[in-house]
């Protein structure tokens, strides 16, 4: 038995089934910043929250519907952009922020599908390439727009979020909270997007496109919902870490972003929402804690390597390992492994699953 | 913005020389991409360590500067096949590792492992020579021509006429002897090529060794050209060598070659009439308008969908 399941088992009734798992992972997520010692563990928390949204977003078009988009970063400078320039004194237009919301990551959809429609046709590899291209054309067109989009510098001091009158200021500790909401509706969307038909539509494309298409999909504007879906996320990470940091620049949105969170949904299992959340967990903390602990831990031992520099060197080989030796990512999705693994459980299991499956349905 | 008939010239040898260099690149895409249908991501970075290892070359030659009479021929020899042999064992073992396991898997995984395959050889060569730009002696004298008022340098030439002499090579060894017709059965019907009694590990191997010989073969053109390169310059010029092969038809030699020179060209003009910095768009948006409008490329045939 894995270790999961049997720290599964171990937990009282209630929290056995899958909504009571949702529950506990969504409280120990609450209490998780106060149990920091400084701010830093919440900023923290914050970034890799945002991030854990992204993974979300991309997870619809690549876990879900298979669609290899290597330029994700795109959308998530549009959604941010969206955001900069309309809550700042760059026009000196300043939407309120709970809109904008819904603004940016609709105008992120609306780039998506103004993409995808003319290339959701081509082949899967060549779609790969064409997102890859328009994830350097869209960070290098908002450097070269600078009269609009400040070029190289950026957008600074953006409008913050505010709930009536409490302004959120620049404690990390709000926007955590803000993140963690978006991500809860993140994965309720996701969630039943999953078993809706067009989620269970998605993944058809993504076994057989061609049967999918015979059973009377249209496959077009099925690509084109989970490329809209999937941008529409990053539109709301987007405000949300461009809120934080009250600033956007281009050089946040390169190719090493997207390969970043492509790397998140192949370490955690893409297409199963805790995989991709886990994984994403995991890169973020690699990035800002692992790596630069070991650096000083090297440094103690008189070994002069800066280990921060080869993260993307991990992340290389994180995509070369996993896909060669763990292609269903270390949390599979449920109905994976049980394809996979099937009949090599022990026939207790069965009887077990049984008793989950009935668990909740009742 | 008024238009100048020398400098749309100058433009011209410029882009052609340019091409030149995206045209040995593209070779090697189209190749592999004929025979198992991967975009090779790695293949960019196999070019720009084509640059590092002539570069390590003409350091244990000795070579800091120009060399001149007999001497010249023997330094360019003995490095640009270094460095071919060098890319060219690296591209196999790349295929070895990374690729041949996932030869029958979902098409997502190879191209998921050609990103992570990237991104290593990008980080070692980061590690190897580290972050900043780093010179590249001008091993090759390089008088000017004027033809008119057109300047042409020698190495102008020099990268045009390698670029046509390696092709012409290429094209010579697929269609005339028993490897290239190996590779050519392979890349039609893998499993019937087999029952042929063709080995086709190691004529895939042998795609992956040409294919990165050529770009290693560039790599050194390409030192030579610009005077320097960095660990970051094979993923742009590899963009840019991919867009060259889809425009000229993907699988198709020619075409690859074609689709660098034109490539070439849409960059020099873009970067004289339009601006330097629009230039990545400008190929990029090349690359989306063709896919669309015709996927099989300037010289290609229609492929079948098999994804």
């Amino acid at each position: 038995m894995s270790l999961a399941a049997r720290i599964g088992s171990s937990l009282p009734a209630p929290l056995r089934t899958q909504r009571g798992k949702t529950a506990l992972a969504f409280a120990v997520a609450l209490v998780l910043p106060f149990l920091g010692h400084n701010g830093g563990f919440t900023n923290f928390l914050a970034d890799a929250g945002a991030f854990v949204l992204l993974a979300l977003g991309l997870n619809i078009v690549v876990g879900f519907a298979g669609l290899l988009d290597l330029g994700y970063a795109a959308f998530f400078a549009i959604g941010s952009y969206s955001f900069a320039m309309l809550a700042s004194p760059q026009f000196g237009i300043h939407l309120p922020f709970w809109l904008l919301l819904f603004i940016a990551s609709g105008i992120a959809a609306a780039f998506g599908i103004l993409l995808g429609a003319p290339t959701l046709r081509l082949r899967g590899d060549y779609l790969a390439i064409v997102t890859l291209g328009f994830g350097e054309i869209v960070p290098q067109t908002f450097l070269n727009l600078s009269q609009w989009t400040g070029g190289p510098n950026g957008i600074g001091s953006l409008d913050q979020p505010a709930i009536f009158s409490y302004k959120f200021g620049f404690d990390a500790l709000p926007y955590y909270f803000m993140v963690l909401g978006l991500i809860a509706l993140a994965v309720w969307v996701a969630n039943n997007l999953r078993t809706s038909r067009l989620g269970r539509a998605w993944m058809a494309i993504r076994e057989d496109e061609l049967a999918a298409a015979h059973m009377g999909i249209n496959t077009t504007t099925t690509k084109l919902a989970a490329f809209a879906m999937g941008a529409s996320f990053s539109g709301l990470a987007g405000c949300a870490l461009a809120s934080k940091l009250q600033l956007v620049s281009p050089d946040q949105f390169g190719f090493n972003v997207s390969v970043f969170i492509l790397a998140m949904l192949v370490l955690g299992g893409m297409g199963n929402i805790p995989g991709v959340i886990v994984g994403s967990l995991i890169l973020s903390a690699l990035e800002r804690f692992v790596l630069p602990q070991g650096t000083n831990f090297l440094h103690g031992l008189n070994i002069n390597v800066d280990l921060t520099n080869s993260r993307f060197l991990i992340y290389g080989v994180i995509l070369v390992m996993m896909m060669l030796f763990r292609p269903e990512g270390l949390i599979p999705s449920g109905q994976r492994k049980a394809e996979l693994h099937a009949a090599d459980e022990d026939p207790t299991a069965a009887a077990r699953e049984q008793t989950l499956y009935t668990e909740s349905v009742t | 913005m008024h238009f100048d008939p020398v400098l749309f010239a100058q433009q011209l040898v410029n882009g052609l020389s340019l091409g030149g260099i995206y045209a040995l690149i593209a070779l090697g895409y189209t190749m592999v991409y004929g025979i198992i249908e991967l975009i090779n991501f790695a293949h960019g970075d196999v070019y720009t360590l084509g640059t590092f290892f002539s570069l390590a070359i003409l350091t244990l030659l000795g070579v800091t500067g120009v060399v001149t009479g007999p001497m010249l021929i023997v330094v360019v020899a003995v490095t640009i096949f270094g460095a071919m042999i060098l890319c060219g064992l690296t591209g196999v073992i790349i295929e070895r590792l990374a690729y041949r396991r996932l030869r029958n898997a979902p098409k997502l995984a190879p191209l998921i492992t050609a990103i992570g395959m990237s991104f290593i050889l990008e980080n070692l060569m980061l590690y190897w020579k580290g972050p900043s730009p780093i010179p590249f002696p001008a091993v090759i004298p390089n008088p000017e021509f004027t033809l008119g008022a057109v300047t042409i340098q020698a190495k102008q030439v020099m990268v045009i006429l390698l670029a046509i002499v390696l092709m012409v090579v290429l094209q010579a060894f697929v269609y005339n002897t028993k490897l290239g017709k190996a590779m050519r059965a392979t890349a039609q019907d893998k499993d019937a090529a087999q029952l042929m009694g063709i080995d086709i590990n190691t004529t895939i191997a042998l795609t992956f060794l040409i294919g990165s010989a050529l770009a290693g073969a560039a790599g050194f053109v390409s030192g030579v050209y610009y005077g320097s390169t960095w660990f970051f310059n094979g993923f742009g010029a590899g963009l840019k060598a991919f867009t060259a092969a889809v425009l000229g038809g993907i699988g198709n030699l020619a075409g690859a070659m074609l689709g660098g020179f034109l490539i070439g060209l849409i960059e020099a003009m873009t970067t004289q009439f339009i601006g330097d910095q629009w230039s990545n768009v400008v190929v990029f948006s090349v690359l989306v308008i063709v896919l669309i409008f015709r996927p099989s490329g300037l010289l290609g045939e229609a492929l079948p969908n098999k994804v």
